[in-house]
This record gives structure tokens, sequence and C-alpha cells, in this order.
């Protein structure tokens, strides 16, 4: 008996993406099973009380800001989906977080255009409205569309590089470079995208009025409420046979082909789902902060993207949300009180948490918890074994 | 003929900075599987050395400087590299994608202190008197920048060929790429030669910085300008290929300049990205590839 | 009645160097067959054609009347083509149970996937039994030794069951005893499909097989029944290094030699094999 206690505790104490799926077997659903279940309920109760009360007690203003923090969470969470389980670094996350961004600041100004043309195009000369814009005068049309572009676009690249067996660090640099070639094509398309500057001065926001408090506790709410939903269909994926899978590819991707799975669509799937999170975190962005500029998408926010997955902690569920919320965090901060040191913070951040703690902070708070029951596994890092069997 | 000469020779001398660029990265990568993405600052280091320089030495001295920048510049990013090895990357061998995250982060801070030194702001370094002006050819007319930019790296890799080829040093160099191992069973210092590797590649990226500050002004951010599509030359190329690296750097470049003539400067960049994915239907492992049977 | 495993005319070439150089094999449904050969002989690559990893210049390979050249691996497994590798394989941050699992499910659509797994299914439960490993189902295979690696890997291809089983050395690296268990586990899999054995370990050899094929250069020189190919001159010479004084030893009757031939034959790294051609 003692001995299963003991079990149980191991389970509990491991990182999320450790846990086993439960065991139906009698001993496990006892004691421990309905502890789960009870600190689960509790997590969930904190953070829904947390959200209901925040908008009472912080400014309009801080909480724009959280909501925008939020909004990273959702990309870094799928980041973490392809990188931390996957093992497919992209370094082009800002692509597709633009294009959703991009579908809707393109509704928003159409939106306020009326029957006319967007304030920017006036003044680049176009006298109609481009025909790529056109649909998205609708937002049963730009709605979906800032998901499935995305997710389209990461499908099609992801098909063609994967097919070929392009993968590790070619992979991420031709994302890299996908993502320099989006950012000089927004800035130079200027009649079309608004250039440099970007989407922003939008008037309305989906029948809303901007800087109204009640508009940015009801888009808290909307952040609050999709990274919720996002977190639970990650965290399905990722304890699901799939998520096995794909942990699977990204450890031997050869030898699961061996296995009788076809890799290039698991990797597809994998990063298009990936892709999709981004663009629907972009839709939510431009509501939320206003503006959405080449500045939003390219090679450096891309980059920030992956720092925030490596410093929660990749191939963990929570990690990625705390990076993505203390990173940004920092940055607003930092910038505000010294704004030459985010830099240099962010760079050291990045390195000591790549080169010391490549598991990040929850791997940090998964050891300090389990120190005093027993000493930290001599369990090779994952990076470690996936060069090692490579 | 009026039209398609001046795109060659542009899309010439693109090629010739992003090669020299290319050849620190391919090696490091090819050699070392580290993706240094503060090769990318260390281009940064080498263009503000001339800057410097020519502060120190002043006006008058200012084509000195500019000569003189060439190998300071080599020294001193090549010094750079050196000290990245020795204290981080030696740390993450054989965990290629946290190398490229490590040394983003070691590039974010560089620029920062070349904010903190330099200022934000671009800074203009002289070009010597023998290279301003250019080259009448009646039809077409080639700057002297250019010109002097092609032969200096044309110079470089030839040097690189001989190097890599017939000293030593360099054949050893071709040994630990191919296989680590059996080069360190068979009494090289795979060590040694990795810092000599890194030491060389950086100081490359050093003289293609000064290069670079023929072609425009010099700020924080020039590396990373370059460092995407230098990156792009390795993919193309080919791990640690010499040969491809070259091949790969001119076909890049002069795609580039002709796209960029048929259509846009940002129609051509996404042009580019969407070759070379094609090419990778082709040649998933680059131009020039060394085969083995290993199983990832 | 046709072969199950029909190997007609297969060449590969390593940049000029014939690998395979017009291979021709035969494997009826319910055989055991081993391949043997010595280092070089083209055995892995066979088996790397037969499974897609390898793209031959030439030939064709006949599976129940499917043509597997030009198909890719994951489809060639689908047909019931299963495979283990020299150096075992298994996916060392799952656990036991969660590699098998999977093995399990390759049949499963994407959605079926998404699911999570509860508990442990019967032919993982069997398996599990049959490479002893049940009571460490729920330990990350990473922790497991060389030899209970290879028998995980060999239990994941028994829960695809497939029809043909294409083992690459697999008792390698083995103690004893592990070596006489991992043969009576391949003898009960036998019982079910088809097995092809490639294996350098003659006191293996000669306690479990019946037939084998011999391989030399890139090409099957001799075949037949353990005493036939022992037999077999041609054999003789490839074996023992061309030397008329020790023709008339057999290898698998000399402890000595046999433990020599096994030395000599079984290549410790890929690599080697490589730089070999």
């Amino acid at each position: 008996m003692g001995a299963e206690v003991v079990a149980g505790n191991d389970t509990a104490g491991a990182t999320p993406d450790q846990s086993t799926p439960d065991q139906s077997t009698p001993d496990q659903a006892g004691p421990s099973g309905r502890r789960r279940l009870l600190r689960q309920a509790a997590v969930v109760a904190a953070t829904a009380a947390v959200v209901v009360i925040l908008p009472l007690v912080v400014s309009e203003f801080r909480l724009a800001l959280l909501s925008k923090y939020l909004v990273f969470a959702v990309v870094a969470i799928g980041l973490n989906l392809a990188w931390g389980y996957g093992g497919m670094l992209s370094l082009g996350h800002g692509v597709f977080f633009g294009l959703g961004a991009y579908c809707t600041g393109m509704y928003l100004k159409l939106a306020d255009a009326g029957s006319g043309l967007p304030d920017f195009m006036g003044y680049n000369g176009v006298t109609s409205l481009p025909s790529m814009w056109a649909p998205f005068r609708h937002a049963w049309f730009a709605l979906p569309a800032a998901v499935l572009l995305p997710m389209g676009i990461a499908a099609l690249l992801g098909a063609l590089v994967f097919r070929r067996r392009v993968r590790g660090a070619y992979f991420a640099l031709l994302t890299q470079a996908l993502a320099a070639a989006f950012a000089i094509l927004l800035v130079g398309q200027q009649a079309l995208t608004g250039g440099t500057n970007g989407l922003t001065n939008f008037s309305t926001v989906f029948g809303l009025e901007p800087g109204n408090p009640r508009t940015t506790q009801i888009l808290f709410f909307a952040a609050a409420t999709t990274l919720a939903v996002a977190f639970l269909a990650v965290r399905q994926i990722v304890t699901s046979r799939f998520g096995r899978l794909l942990v699977a590819v990204r450890d031997g991707e050869d030898r699961v082909r061996f296995l009788g799975y076809d890799a290039t669509r698991v990797k597809v799937v994998a990063f298009a789902l990936s892709a999709g999170l981004a663009g629907l975190a972009g839709a939510l962005f431009v509501p939320i902060v206003g503006i959405v500029s080449p500045a939003d998408v390219g090679v450096v926010p891309s980059i920030e993207m992956v720092v925030w997955v490596a410093i929660g902690g990749r191939a963990t569920l929570v990690g990625p949300i705390i990076g993505a919320l203390v990173a940004s965090y920092a940055n607003t901060t930092l910038s505000e009180w010294y704004p030459d040191g985010w830099l240099y913070l962010q760079g050291a951040l990045f390195v000591v948490a790549v080169v010391w703690a490549p598991r990040g902070l929850a791997g940090l708070a998964d050891k300090f918890r389990r120190l005093p029951r027993r000493q930290p596994s001599g369990r090779p890092s994952e990076v470690a074994v996936g060069a090692a069997s490579s | 003929m009026e039209v398609w000469l001046p795109q060659l020779f542009a899309g010439l001398g693109v090629a010739a900075v992003l090669l020299l660029i290319a050849l620190g990265l391919t090696f490091t990568f090819g050699q070392m599987n580290v993706i240094n993405m503060a090769h990318g600052e260390f281009i940064m280091a080498g263009a503000y050395t001339p800057y410097v320089l020519q502060g120190v030495m002043g006006a008058g001295l200012a084509g000195v400087a500019f000569g003189l920048a060439l190998p300071v510049a080599f020294l001193v990013t090549g010094m750079l590299g050196l000290v990245l090895e020795r204290v981080l990357i030696r740390r993450l061998y054989g965990r290629p994608l946290d190398t490229l995250l490590v040394t983003w982060g070691i590039s974010l801070m560089l620029q920062q202190l070349a904010r903190d030194l330099f200022g934000a702001p671009n800074v203009q370094v002289v070009a010597p008197a023998w290279l301003r002006g250019s080259l009448d050819l009646g039809p077409v007319t080639l700057s002297y920048a250019r010109v002097f930019t092609i032969a200096l790296v044309s110079l470089i890799v030839i040097a690189v060929g001989i190097y890599l080829t017939r000293l030593a040093h360099g054949r050893r160099m071709r040994a630990v790429m191919q296989n680590r191992q059996l080069a360190g069973c068979s009494g090289i210092d795979t060590n040694r030669v990795d810092q000599l590797t890194f030491f060389v590649g950086s100081g490359l990226a050093g003289v293609a910085g000064v290069a670079l500050t023929l072609l425009g002004p010099v700020g924080p951010g020039i590396g990373t300008v370059y460092i995407v599509d230098a990156f792009l030359v390795v993919i193309v190329g080919g791990l640690g290929q010499l040969r491809g690296a070259v091949i790969a750097a001119v076909a890049l470049g002069l795609l580039n300049s002709f796209l960029e003539y048929g259509s846009t400067a940002s129609l051509a960049k996404v042009g580019v990205f969407a070759a070379i994915v094609v090419f990778l239907q082709f040649r998933p492992q680059g131009l020039v590839a060394l085969r083995t049977r290993a199983l990832t | 009645m046709p072969a199950l495993l029909q190997v007609t005319g297969i060449e590969v070439g390593f940049d000029g160097a014939l690998a395979l150089d017009g291979v021709e094999l035969a494997i009826d449904e319910g055989e055991i067959r081993f391949l043997i050969g010595p280092n070089g002989a083209g055995k892995t690559t066979l088996i790397d054609v037969i499974t897609g990893l390898t793209r031959p210049s030439n030939g064709s390979v006949l599976f129940d009347s499917h043509e597997l050249v030009g198909r890719r691996e994951h489809q060639i497994v689908g047909l019931g083509v299963g495979r283990t590798f020299q150096t075992p394989s298994v996916f060392e941050q799952l656990t036991v149970a969660e590699n098998l699992d999977l093995a399990a499910h390759h049949r499963s659509g994407l959605v079926a996937l998404m699911r999570r797994r509860r508990g442990v299914t019967p032919e993982v439960a069997e398996a599990l039994e049959a490479i002893q490993l049940a009571d460490r189902a729920e330990e990350q295979a990473g922790v497991l030794s060389h030899g209970q690696k290879q028998w995980l890997e060999i239990g994941m291809l028994l829960v695809q069951s497939p029809r043909l089983l294409l083992l690459d050395e697999p008792v390698a690296g083995m103690s004893a005893e592990e070596r006489t268990a991992t043969g009576e586990l391949i003898q009960r899999i036998a019982e079910r499909c088809t097995v092809v054995i490639v294996e350098h370990d003659m006191e293996f050899l000669r306690r479990f097989a019946r037939r084998v094929s011999v391989m030399h250069e890139g090409r099957v020189i001799s075949e037949g029944s353990v005493e036939r190919v022992r037999a077999d001159p041609l054999v003789q010479e490839v074996y023992l290094g061309r030397s008329r004084d020790r023709r008339g030893h057999d290898p698998a009757l000399d402890p000595v030699l046999a433990a020599r031939a096994a030395v000599d034959a079984s290549p410790p790294e890929e690599t080697t094999e490589v730089g070999s051609r």
C-alpha cells in the first residue's frame, strides 16, 4: 500500500507532459486520482476568480496590456505544440500571427470605411478597392480566414519541406527567411497593406467603441476565454495518441515511418494547428492593441515568440503560458523603467534559459518541487536524447 | 545588353558579400553543427571597425584606416567568435537548435551594446579616395567599390580553397567535418580545429562588414539584414561546402537582382523564398551533399 | 503457390559502386529465412530496399502481388511488412506501453488518434507478456537495457501483426541467455508470420535456422538448408577468406572460427559499413 501512495505522489509531481494518462487499474483510481481531480478543480476555480476579479482592480491601461499578454500566451502554446512536442522550431510564427492580425485588421478597416476606401489607400492614390480586400468586408469571411489562411500556408509550406525531410536547423532557418520576406512584402506593398504604419486608427471594434472601459473588459474576457480554450485543446492533443506520436516524430522521425505512420502528415497537421493558434491570437491582437504593423510580424517578433516558450519551458503544458506572461510583463516594465535595459536582459534571459535551464521555468519549478522527495532523476534532457538518437 | 548587364553586376556584388558571410556560417554549421545567429553582429563589429579607425586616425588618413580595417576587423571579430565559442557554444555541442537560440540572445545584447557605444542612428564610413568613382565601360559603369568587393571576395575564396585542400590545417578541418569521431581517433585535436574554424569564420564576417561600408551606411542592425540571406546560401549550397556556397551565393544574388528588376524589391524576396522551397524539392540536402546511411 | 516475397534483379549503387548487384530472393509464406554473408555483402541494404528506405536503380520487389519499389515506408508497413534496425530504435521519451500502443494504432485515422489512451489494450498487454516487460510497462523506454530495447522493438512489430518481419541482427550485443530467449521469442512469432533474419551469430544460426540464403558482394550466392549451405564450396571460400588449408573447417562447427566469423562479419557501426564500400 505504501508503495502505491509513493507512486501516486510521483504522478502528481510529474511535469504535465510526463503524467501518464490514467491507468484504469483499481489501485490508482483511489485517493490519488481523487486528489488530482480536486487539485484541478482548485486550479480552475482560482484561475476563474482571477479572471473575474482582475478587471475590477486593475486600471484599464493595465487590463489592456494583460489582454495582450494573454494573446501572446496563445501564440506560445501553439508554438510549443510545433517546437516543444514536435521538434519543429519555427522562427516564422510572426507570419502566421501577422496573417491573422491583418485579416482582422482589413475587416476593421473596411467596417470603418463603409462604402468608401480605407484611409491609407487614399494617401497612396488607390481609387478602387483591390479585389484582394473585397471579401474581407464580411466578418464571416475575415474571421475564419484569420485562422484558416495561416493554417493553409503552414500546411502548404510544411507539406513541401517535410516531405523532402527538410528539418531541424534547415527548417528553422527557412521559416526565418519566410518571416523576413513577409515583413519586407508588407512594407513594400504600401498601397495594399498600409506599409510600415500597418493597419490602425480603427474607429469601431466589432460595433464597440475602442478605448471604452467596457470594450477593454470584453476584449479581456475574450482573450482569457480564447487562451483557456486553446490550452484545453492543446492539452487534449498532447495527451492523446497523436501527442505521443508527435513526440515520437520529434525523437525519431524515420523510425515513425517504419511504424506505419506518415510522419510528414503528422508534422504538417501539428504545424498547421500551431499556425492556426498564432493566427487566432493575431485576430485578437488587433482589436486589443488597435494596430498591426510589420514590426509585429518580422524576424525579431518571431524569435521573441520562441523566447516565451524557451523561458517558460518547452514541451510542458503551462510553461509557455507562464513564459509569455513573464517575458511580456518584464518587457513592459523594464521598457518603462530603463528602455535600453530590456534588450540586454532579454538576451541574457534567453542565454541563461537555454544553456542552464533547457526546460525553462516549468523545469525549474518541477525540480524544486521534487527536490525534498528525491534527487532529480538522472534522465538525460530530451534535447540530449534527441541528438543522441539522430 | 544595357538592361541586364548592370543587374548582373549588382547581383554579383551582393553575391560576393553574401558569400563572405556565408563561408563562416557554412563551416561552423557543417563542422560543429552550430548555427551562429550572432554572426550578423560580427558583421556589424567589422563594419564599425573602419569607422572607429577613421575616427582615431583622423580624416587625413581615412584611406589608410580603411585598408588597415580589413586585417583589424578580421582579428577583432575572429577573437569575438573565439570567445563566444569558448564561453557558450562549447557547452551546446550536439544541440544545434539551442546554439541558434543562445547566439540569438548574444546578438540582441551585441546590438544594444553597439547602440550604446555608437548611437542608434547610422554612421557613414568614408570610402578611400581610390575606391570612389567608377569605371566607365560604354554601356555600363562599374563602381570601383563593387569591383573591389568582388575582387577581394574572389581572392579570399581562392585562399580558403587552397587552405582546405592543400594545407594540413584545412585538411584536418575537412576531416572533422566529415567524421568528427574518426578524426578525433586519428589524433586530430578536434577542439583546436573547432576553435580555428570559428576564429576564421567569424573573422571573415568582420571582413564582410568592412566591405559593406562601401555599399551603404553602418548601423547596429546591419547584421540582421544580411544574416537571413546568408543562411539561405548555406541551405542551398549544402553544409560545409565551399563549392556549394559559391554557386548558391552567386545564384541567389543574381536571382534577387533580376527579380528586383522585373518586379519590386519586396516581391523579389518572396520570389527568392519560393524558388528555394521549389529547389529543395529536388535537392533537399543542398547543391553539394555528403551521402550517409545514418538513420535519424 | 507464388512466394510471399519475390525479389527480382535488385540493383543499388552507392556513388558508382554496386551495393546490390541483381539480387534474386523468394520467401514463401510461413518461412523463417536467415540471411547471412560477410560485411558489406548487402544484407542490410536489401532490407532497406524491401522496406522503402533505399530506392533501387533497377529491379522489383513483389510482396503478395504488390510492387513495393516506389512505395513510401509507411505504405509498405501498412501492407504488412515490419522491420527492426541494427541499433535498437525505440522512443526513449515514451513509456514502454506507449511505444507498443503507438505501434498498435498505426492504422487509426487522425481523428481516432486525437483520443487519449486509456489503459492498455489486449494486444498491447499480450505483447508486454511476450517480451517480458509487463512489469515495466509504465517506465520510460530510455531506461531499458540494450536487450530489452531490442525486445521492445520486436514487441512493437508483434502488435502490428505483420505478415512479413525483417529482423536486422536481432541478437547483436545480447548476452547468451538473452540470445536464447530472443530465439525462442522469434520462433513463437514465426508461427504467425513469415520472418527474415539477418544474423552473424553462428551459434544462433545453428540453433534456429532452417533455410539460409548467403549473400556476397551484392548477390545471393547460395541458398538452402543449413547443411547444404555449409557444404557449398563457394560459401566456404567466402567465409574462410579463400584460404585453401582451412577448407574443410566449418565455421559453424569450429567454435573459434565461428566466433571469429561473427566478429569479422558484424559491423559495429553504420559508418563502418558505408566506409568500406
